[in-house]
């Protein structure tokens, strides 16, 4: 399909959809919604054709389309598809579709909710896909306004505040970010990811931000780390996001937390590391500590919460831990005599599989708080409910699925990625992975206080009176769900298979600092 | 038809079948699911006995089969299936345990409404443990290994409506995890070092001698070699899954479950999981041994651990009350005993209590469960008593249970597993400490047997559950009546006369020696055996209790000690008030960091954002704006002013016009103006 763009197909596919829907103001509330979810669905369709076309061994961009866009400033519409940004396109194209099938419940003006939700799926995938910062950077800022809206207007009680803090302290992250890609930009004249890659890894960037003043490779860094922090978040610019995923309506959360925090960990693979090697790895200590703070004090904290969702939604800062754990020790056991490169390449795809697997039992984690929410008028306390497995087995054996999938358990697919990442970071930095075992320690805890007070003992609370098991699309949503669980979790090498050259050349050509 | 390494996972295969099939049976398809999982494990045992007798007739061969998982790297995650006779062993015991509790499992969980589901989590569990014996990885060892534990979780919390089966279940799979993080961390530090999880790979294998030598070297801090480092780690996990100190608190809880799951998985196969580990990786463990000046040896620590744990579950099995708390104590004990053996440098000894072990458990816990099921679930031993004429099959099965796990000389199977384990600690130079443990132990056990049996089936019954029991079916019987076989005949392999299991183990021929080989040791245990016998006849058979209101006559004789043991030695209480109260502490911290700190520094940013804001409008309010607005304000004024004289009256524009001609005329007059 070489004369087919398909990535620009790919990102606005979407935006065509939440188009169409503005344009037809009087469609009925369930062709609203089959229409969203088809557009949505274009997604994994286009995904996974591209997908199959992938040639596996290349291990640079496919499917690549540049347009010179402003010439007087040196900006191409620039697309392409790596191993990474492919796992997180197939990502996209699960997850949008399953929140959307979330939320099919809601009655609340269906036809803006899709809109809002189509403009959304469509930024992040333009996120995922540019490869010049300029258009990736209104992707980047796009995603936040439907987000904002979605949360808003559509959230709980707590909505209005969540979403502003939210906005508010993203775009304070973009801030720097953009300042530090002006600073980029007036050194190299530059905004090409590619080219500004490979005046990372060459030392030259660097120098030529030295050369408008002694602080500015620095400075630059600084911003761009900032922008990326506050997205993913890293320990401590995190404190937005267990508000923002509790408030979020369902299908939002499960989109917020499978994709959107994914597109920090994105710019720190894709951006902050191939340019700024050598503060990063500078950095590489302080950092380390800040995601073994996430990964241990955002699972205690996890176990402290009394609101599942908002439980669930410190369980993902310590996932995303993980996955800026590995990056950092890669980075700190960079260049260090005798580093050994099947280390790196572990923690590396430890860290791709970790953010395919978080997004898939995060979301479902937050879908089955859903689901909990909705059968009991909206209460989701832990200590609301009891005994919900006698009334509903079904449900409880595809939440308790997850929820194993989620803490590690071998067999499902959160281990492989777990052990990838602990294998990989014993082997740069040992104490940071012994550290982190805590951890893994604290998500079986909590998982097990939330299994055990929701689900086990005699019947109480919301489930004591009637409670129905799932069925129809709520199964809809959660088998395909449990079933990737099940089966990436035997079979990784379904996806590893993806971006294993990929990785193998990271690994090969780690940029010296 | 004798399978080839390269088939083996056809073993763990068809139970996982079971599994699935009973997963999405209906509730009402009772039948479909008990047979589908007795099948399963019947084929299982089938396939295990065709192993068997592969592995057995080449002794010294590790036959292996290693395959790619997934690409990594340049290489690849590899995984593989090894047979050779510690595995074969293995397997056929937990198949065979495995048939005949499924097969009680009919009768016992008859009346259960979620049967089905029941099969589903058993069959799941054989799956995982037979993954676990005939794994050539680590990493595959540790993933059965950790479906076992969620095996183990969902039948102990089987009866989840019952608060204390939830918070058991919840309990055994934390305590264990903070094992299996250990094993974890062990399990990547060998993988970094050697670059390979497989136990035998034709020479590259972490077991085999060319990858040992390199581990095996002092070069840590403190000058450790990398292999004490990893086995201790190792142990963590085997100390979290076989029950040992301590880690043990799990394992008496766990008998909330029902009692098939407490005679399979928490006292036959699970629980001895850890003791395969270290005899599994046993040529790591005992790698370090070469080196004479490091300050540890891992074994050292093992057989510290397994002595400590022999003497204190047997310690505390004496005051227990309720009948199966008191089996899962002398299970504990019993692991203890293995952990020794392994620690003193005799895996072979280990296995072959483990071994027997398995059967007498197995046998005691059905038996167990015979009485329970007749009593209406009547467990505590104040409760029960009489039960030896109505039950008589149960209590024949029973007492040879009782005598096996006793030592009762020269029948019984754990009588001469027993002895190997004491012969190996009585040879170990390092230190005599596991010998007398072990030894004080042999009392107890023989002691709080007699106690237990006495208890159930001796006397009057003591309350009207007991009164009224009757003999179990013969799906409960008859997988009695083959364990007992087993408790007896099992013994007959491995004595120093005949010792045909260790030289099938080690693949090297060992020569027979007389029967009491080292015959000092032999009669003082016997004479320690009897001694427990006797006292817990005199104690408990002649002056038997007659209400269950009597005191135990330990109790009468010194409360403190009894209270003390009977809760468990208060171990339960110290870990809820440190390990416990750190992790609520350490929640509350992280809790207090976000909301206070973090979120504190946020909401202060934002103040700080909001006071320049209103520092900024109030300067362009007060400073620009207010003179703006001053010097508009003057200009109005005078405009106002001005517009004064703007009349329109053409006479006040002349007699303006007048005047100023005039003093012009008078300036040009007398100012000099030309």
């Amino acid at each position: 399909m070489s004369g087919i763009p398909v990535l620009s197909l790919l990102v606005f596919a979407p935006w065509a959809g939440a188009l169409l829907l503005v344009l037809l103001p009087n469609l009925g509330q369930r062709a609203c919604r089959a229409l969203t979810l088809v557009f949505s669905l274009s997604t994994l369709g286009l995904g996974l054709a591209a997908a199959g076309s992938f040639d596996r061994a290349d291990t640079g961009y496919q499917f690549v389309e540049t347009h010179r866009w402003i010439a007087s400033l040196n900006v191409n519409y620039h697309l392409g598809l790596d191993g990474l940004s492919l796992i997180l396109v197939l990502l996209t194209g699960l997850l949008a579709p399953a929140g959307l099938l979330a939320s099919q419940r809601g009655d609340r003006d269906p036809g803006h909710f899709g809109m809002l939700f189509l403009l959304l799926q469509g930024a992040a995938l333009g996120v995922f896909l540019a490869l010049d910062f300029f258009h990736w950077f209104i992707f980047w800022e796009l995603s936040l306004l439907p987000a904002y809206f979605l949360i808003k207007c559509w959230g709980g009680p707590g909505a209005a505040r969540a979403a502003f803090q939210f906005v508010i302290y993203t775009m304070g992250g973009s801030a720097f970010l953009l300042l530090g890609f002006v600073a980029i930009f007036a050194a190299t004249g530059t905004l090409d990811f590619v080219q500004l890659a490979h005046l990372g890894a060459s030392g030259e960037l660097g120098a030529r931000l030295s050369a408008l003043g002694g602080f500015w490779p620095e400075a630059v860094f600084l911003g761009v780390f900032l922008g990326f922090a506050v997205k993913v978040p890293l320990y401590p610019f995190h404190t937005w996001l267990p508000a923002a995923y509790a408030e979020a309506p369902t299908g939002v959360s499960m989109f917020l937390t499978g994709i959107l925090s994914k597109m920090g960990v994105y710019g720190f693979l894709r951006i902050l590391w191939p340019l700024f090697p050598g503060q990063l790895h500078a950095a590489a200590l302080p950092l380390l500590w800040l995601a073994l703070g996430g990964v241990v004090l955002g699972a205690f904290a996890a176990m402290k919460q009394t609101d599942l969702k908002r439980m669930v939604a410190y369980s993902s800062v310590n996932h995303l831990g993980y996955c800026l754990l590995a990056l950092f020790a890669v980075s700190a056991a960079t260049g260090r005599l005798g580093s050994p490169g099947a280390s790196d390449a572990a923690a590396l795809s430890g860290t791709l599989l970790q953010i395919f697997n978080h997004g898939i039992s995060a979301a479902a984690l937050f879908f089955c708080v859903g689901i909990l929410e909705e059968r009991s008028g909206g209460r989701r306390g832990l200590g609301d409910f009891g005994g919900v497995r006698t009334v509903a087995p079904v449900f409880a054996g595809l939440c308790g699925l997850a929820m194993f999938s989620s803490l590690g358990l071998p067999g499902l697919n959160g281990f492989v990625g777990e052990f990838l990442i602990f294998r990989g970071v014993w082997g740069l930095v040992p104490w940071a992975a012994a550290i982190a075992c805590l951890g893994l320690l604290a998500t079986a805890l909590f998982l097990m206080t939330f299994w055990q007070r929701v689900f086990h003992g005699p019947r109480a609370g919301a489930a004591a009176g009637p409670f129905a098991d799932i069925r129809g699309l709520d199964l809809a949503v959660l088998i395909p769900l449990a079933a990737l669980m099940i089966v990436l979790g035997v079979l990784p090498q379904i996806l590893t298979g993806l971006f294993n050259p990929l990785i193998t050349s990271w690994a090969g050509h780690l940029p010296l600092p | 038809m004798i399978p080839t390494p390269a088939q083996v996972w056809l073993i763990p295969c068809l139970p996982l079948l079971a599994a699935g099939l009973g997963a999405v049976t209906p509730r009402r398809g009772r039948r479909l699911a008990a047979a589908a999982a007795i099948l399963g494990m019947l084929g299982a045992l089938v396939l295990s006995g065709f192993a068997l007798c592969g592995a057995l007739a080449a002794p010294s061969v590790h036959a292996f089969s290693n395959f790619d998982w997934f690409a990594l790297g340049d290489g690849a995650v590899r995984l593989g299936w090894l047979l050779d006779p510690l595995s074969a062993l293995l397997c056929a015991m937990v198949s065979l345990v495995g048939v005949l509790i499924f097969v009680f499992s009919l009768g016992y969980m008859d009346e259960d409404p979620n049967f089905t589901r029941f099969f589903c989590f058993l069959s799941l569990f054989a799956s995982a443990m037979l993954c676990v014996v005939l794994a050539n990885s680590l990493l595959l060892l540790f993933i059965g290994w950790e479906v076992m534990g969620l095996a183990s979780y969902l039948l102990i919390g089987f009866w989840f409506h019952k608060p204390a089966a939830a918070a058991a279940a919840k309990k055994a799979f934390i305590v264990t995890r903070i094992g299996d993080l250990g094993l974890l961390l062990g399990m990547v530090w060998l993988y970094s070092a050697t670059g390979s999880l497989l136990f035998y790979d034709g020479g590259r294998g972490v077991l085999e001698a060319g990858v040992l030598g390199g581990l095996a070297a002092p070069g840590l801090a403190g000058g450790l070699a990398a292999s004490t480092g990893i086995g201790l780690l190792v142990f963590c996990g085997a100390a979290g899954k076989s029950g040992q100190f301590p880690l043990h608190v799990w394992l008496p809880d766990a008998m909330e479950g029902p009692t098939p799951v407490s005679a399979l998985i928490h006292a036959a196969t699970m629980v001895a999981a850890g003791v395969f580990l270290i005899a599994r990786m046993f040529p790591l463990f005992s790698a370090d041994l070469a080196l004479p000046s490091v300050p540890v040896h891992a074994l050292t620590v093992v057989a510290g651990i397994g002595a400590i744990t022999a003497l204190l579950g047997a310690a505390i099995a004496v005051a227990q009350q309720d009948l199966k708390r008191v089996l899962a104590f002398s299970t504990i004990s019993q692991l203890g005993y293995m952990m020794l053996a392994l620690g003193v440098g005799s895996w072979v000894a280990a296995i072959f209590h483990l071994l027997t072990h398995a059967f007498f458990k197995a046998l005691l816990f059905l038996s167990a469960g015979s009485v329970i099921h007749a009593t209406h679930h009547e467990q505590d031993i104040r409760r029960l008593g009489g039960l030896r004429g109505p039950m008589r099959t149960t209590f024949a099965t029973f007492a040879v249970g009782m005598m096996a796990l006793a030592g009762v000389p020269f029948l019984f199977s754990g009588f001469w597993s027993k002895e190997a384990i004491l012969r190996a600690a009585s040879g170990w130079t390092v230190s005599s400490l596991p010998l007398y443990a072990g030894l004080a132990g042999v009392v107890l056990t023989a002691f709080y047997m007699t106690r237990l049996l006495c208890g159930v089936f001796g006397g009057e019954a003591r309350s009207p559950a007991a009164a009224h029991a009757h003999e179990s079916p013969a799906t409960i019987t008859v997988p009695l009546v083959v364990l007992s076989i087993g408790s007896i005949g099992l013994g007959f392999l491995g004595t120093p006369a005949w010792p045909w299991l260790q030289s099938q183990l080690t693949g090297e021929r060992i020569p027979s020696r007389p029967l009491l080989e080292g015959g000092g040791l032999t009669v003082l245990s016997i004479v320690l055996v009897a001694t427990g016998l006797g006292a817990g006849w005199a104690l408990y058979a002649r002056r038997g209790r007659a209400t269950a209101g009597d005191k135990d006559p330990l109790e009468a004789a010194a409360p403190g000690i009894f209270a003390f043991l009977g809760a468990r030695m208060k171990i339960d209480e110290a870990y809820a008030a440190t390990v416990g109260r750190l992790c609520s502490l350490s929640a509350a911290f992280a809790d207090f960091l976000d909301r206070r700190v973090w979120g504190g520094l946020v909401a202060a940013l934002g103040k700080l954002g909001e006071g320049a804001g209103s520092l900024n409008s109030g300067a362009d309010e007060a400073g620009i704006n207010a003179a703006f607005d001053a010097v508009t304000r003057g200009l109005r004024r005078t405009g106002r002013a001005y517009s004064k004289a703007q009349t329109g009256e053409a006479q006040g524009y002349l007699r303006a016009l007048a005047v100023a001609f005039v003093v012009l005329a008078l300036l040009a007059l007398f100012g000099g103006l030309r």
